[in-house]
């Protein structure tokens, strides 16, 4: 099985779908001849034309309006927001628009878009190329919203994204990019959306948690194995919907649940897993549920001691566990 | 002396290439969105409805355009007060109806959305909201689509002269100019954005937007049903040439208030509304075809007995026609398993 890097197997899932279906095609700022800032698109453009991988104004509103539009009638974008932080803009676009043309039409026109838009800090962006901005779709019917940790899971749910009927956004972690490696079978599968992953078994306490911040969570479980604690690491893989059954499972598996995402703490995706856990099964915790998220600031700042701050790391992360653990 | 012949000879409309049968049908839908717009401002006073928003003044560019059209092909793109256009490319006035009572039946939304929010796939009329002008990306991607399919339709989208302040509508045109699209845009200016006139909004004109997209855009009297329809075919045929989009800003008046919610005489006087009901584009075309002599007062009669019957009709269908069911609100969020939407 090959072993790939993670932005590899975003641009092999895209390749894929192209070659699958002549209907899907990319569009964003320099995604054609430069294939991405990122080099996400590198390659599309010289094996599919400049049509499929097309170059556009840099507008994002239009990127993901004209988007939409392409996929009513029939065909299969995927809109390139270059960092989710440039995303606003197309925000209108995105939920008044995408995630109400099924609902509003009563059925009768779809929009089948995928919005890819790279996510995370760690990288020296400063406040605008090192965000997370979840919780701003997080709460909008209509949209789907999936977030992959693994290669195999980047290729695998950037594949049901394109086949999928409704819109969905699909946040790449930038720092997983070349960070993370992984096997990524050569073979045409795909991650159901909607479905959270249990990437670890465990009886001691319950961690649940999306994209990078997985891997802080595998690695400190790996050594507070050894104090003998025993972690159960849940992957949501969807943020929206949540899969509410794996979340329940989940922590009934121990009765203590932690949740970690970079994203701010404040209105986040663990506020909404949090509260679907208070709702059904308050009496069965034995522990206050808890969050290790972004601190609530505007956004993560450039300095190194500062980004050190704001970002979470396996340390921070062991302590959370053990701390948890320890109630 | 052969009467036909002789207005043959001289009627703008066949120069254009339109039989007296198509000029004749272009009034009965300009009359019919007309009629209907009233019969609407009626419904909400008497409380029978709950809002309305009006169109009355924009029906003669309206029907014009939808007449230049493909209206087998093209794709549709209206805004909120485009009752006549809807009108002419098929939509029937039970479906009007329909959506105004909030029904089930309605096409355009099966009764979720505020009247005037069209949307048929039957008649490519594509789905649209309340947030203005956002449509007019869509209309882009639309044509983008016909390019990379290599098809022969057009897109067409309309908006008001206050929606053109949007970036939705700068980042659309921008977008269709670099790329050569097959969109037409066109703007209904109708002097007021709800209460703000257009000297509050412009500082020049709509259509000179277009010079710096790299396109034409042209300036037309939305009264004059010829006129409209000539520039309207003209950007069609260069849009199907290939040679990309066209802006056109229709002057108009909105001759109503903005909607049943609105007292327009707060912000301007009945001189002012009453001097643009001479230029009613409606009358206008009426007293054209009379001149010509293919329409004639006893025909007018007949025709507003005709609609008045048919909006009687439809009025009766839609008020009787069952509610959605509260529950049906949960539906239609996602597609469900299996569903697969042509």
């Amino acid at each position: 099985m090959p072993v790939m890097e993670y932005i590899d197997a975003i641009r092999l899932a895209m390749r894929e779908e192209m070659e699958r279906d002549e209907d899907v095609f990319v569009l964003g700022e320099d995604v054609g001849t430069k294939g991405g800032v990122f080099t996400t698109t590198k390659g599309l453009m010289e094996q599919f034309g400049e049509a499929r991988a097309l170059d556009t104004p840099l507008a994002e509103s239009a990127i993901a309006g004209v988007a939409i539009g392409a996929a009513m009638v029939g065909l299969k974008p995927i809109a390139e927001m270059q960092y989710s932080d440039f995303m606003f803009p197309a925000t209108n676009q995105i939920i008044s628009e995408a995630a109400k043309i099924r609902y509003r039409s009563n059925n009768d026109w779809t929009c089948p878009v995928v919005i890819r838009a790279p996510i995370g800090g760690g990288i020296f962006g400063g406040l605008y190329h090192s965000q997370c901005p979840e919780s701003v779709f997080l709460g909008t019917p209509g949209l789907k919203i999936v977030a992959p940790y693994s290669a195999y899971d980047a290729k695998g749910l950037l594949k049901a994204a394109v086949r999928d009927s409704d819109p969905v956004i699909f946040f790449e972690n930038k720092k997983c990019y070349k960070l993370i490696t992984g096997d990524v079978p050569a073979d045409d599968y795909v991650v159901p959306i909607g479905k959270a992953n249990v990437l670890r078994e465990g009886t001691d306490i319950t961690v649940i948690s999306y994209s990078l911040p997985l891997h802080f969570a595998m690695q400190a479980a790996e050594e507070l194995a050894k104090e003998g604690i025993s972690a159960h690491i849940l992957d949501l893989r969807t943020i929206q919907p949540l899969d509410k059954e794996a979340i329940l499972e989940a922590a009934r598996k121990t009765g203590k649940v932690l949740i970690i995402h970079e994203d701010n703490k404040t209105g986040g995706v663990g506020a909404e897993v949090s509260a679907i856990i208070a709702e059904e099964m308050l009496f069965e915790l034995d522990a206050p549920i808890m969050r290790l998220c972004g601190p609530d600031v505007p956004a993560m700042p450039i300095s190194p001691p500062m980004e050190r701050f704001f970002m979470l790391n396996k340390d921070k992360v062991q302590e959370a566990m053990r701390k948890l653990a320890l109630f | 002396m052969n009467s036909e012949t002789s207005v043959q000879q001289q009627s703008k409309h066949e120069m254009l290439g339109l039989s007296h049968q198509q000029v004749i049908d272009m009034y009965k839908y300009m009359r019919m969105a007309r009629m209907y717009d009233e019969r609407c401002l009626v419904l909400q006073r008497a409380g029978k409805i709950n809002f309305h928003v009006s169109g009355i003044g924009q029906e003669a560019a309206q029907v014009a355009a939808a007449f230049a059209l493909d209206r087998e092909k093209d794709y549709f793109l209206p805004y909120y007060r485009d009752y006549g256009f809807v009108l002419a490319v098929g939509m029937t006035l039970r479906e009007l109806m329909l959506s105004l009572f909030a029904k089930a039946e309605d096409p355009n939304s099966g009764g979720r959305q505020m009247p005037g929010h069209f949307g048929s796939k039957r008649l490519r009329i594509v789905t649209g909201s309340s947030p203005v002008t956002t449509q007019v990306p869509h209309a882009v991607g639309i044509a983008l689509a016909a390019k990379m399919k290599k098809k022969d339709h057009v897109s067409f989208v309309t908006f008001g002269e206050g929606s053109s302040n949007q970036g939705d509508f700068h980042e659309g045109c921008n977008f269709a100019g670099v790329h050569k699209l097959p969109v037409i845009f066109m703007c209904e200016n109708n002097q007021y954005a709800i209460s703000v006139p257009v000297h509050k909004q412009l500082a020049g004109k709509v259509s000179d937007r277009a010079l710096g997209y790299g396109f034409p855009g042209i300036q037309v009297d939305g009264n004059d049903v010829l006129e409209v329809y000539r520039v309207m075919k003209e950007a069609r045929e260069r849009a199907i040439a290939g040679e990309g989009p066209t802006l056109i800003e229709a002057m108009m008046y909105r001759l109503s208030p903005h909607s049943t919610s609105d007292n327009d005489l707060a912000y301007r006087t009945k001189e002012e509304v009453d001097e643009n009901w001479k230029k009613d584009g409606v009358v206008q075309f009426q007293k054209y075809l009379m001149a010509c002599g293919i329409w004639s007062e006893e025909q007018e009669v007949e025709l507003a007995a005709l609609i008045a019957k048919q909006i009687k009709e439809a009025t009766e269908y839609a008020d009787q026609a069952p509610f959605p069911k509260p529950e049906d609100t949960l539906l239609h969020v996602y597609a469900v398993d299996g569903e697969v939407n042509a």
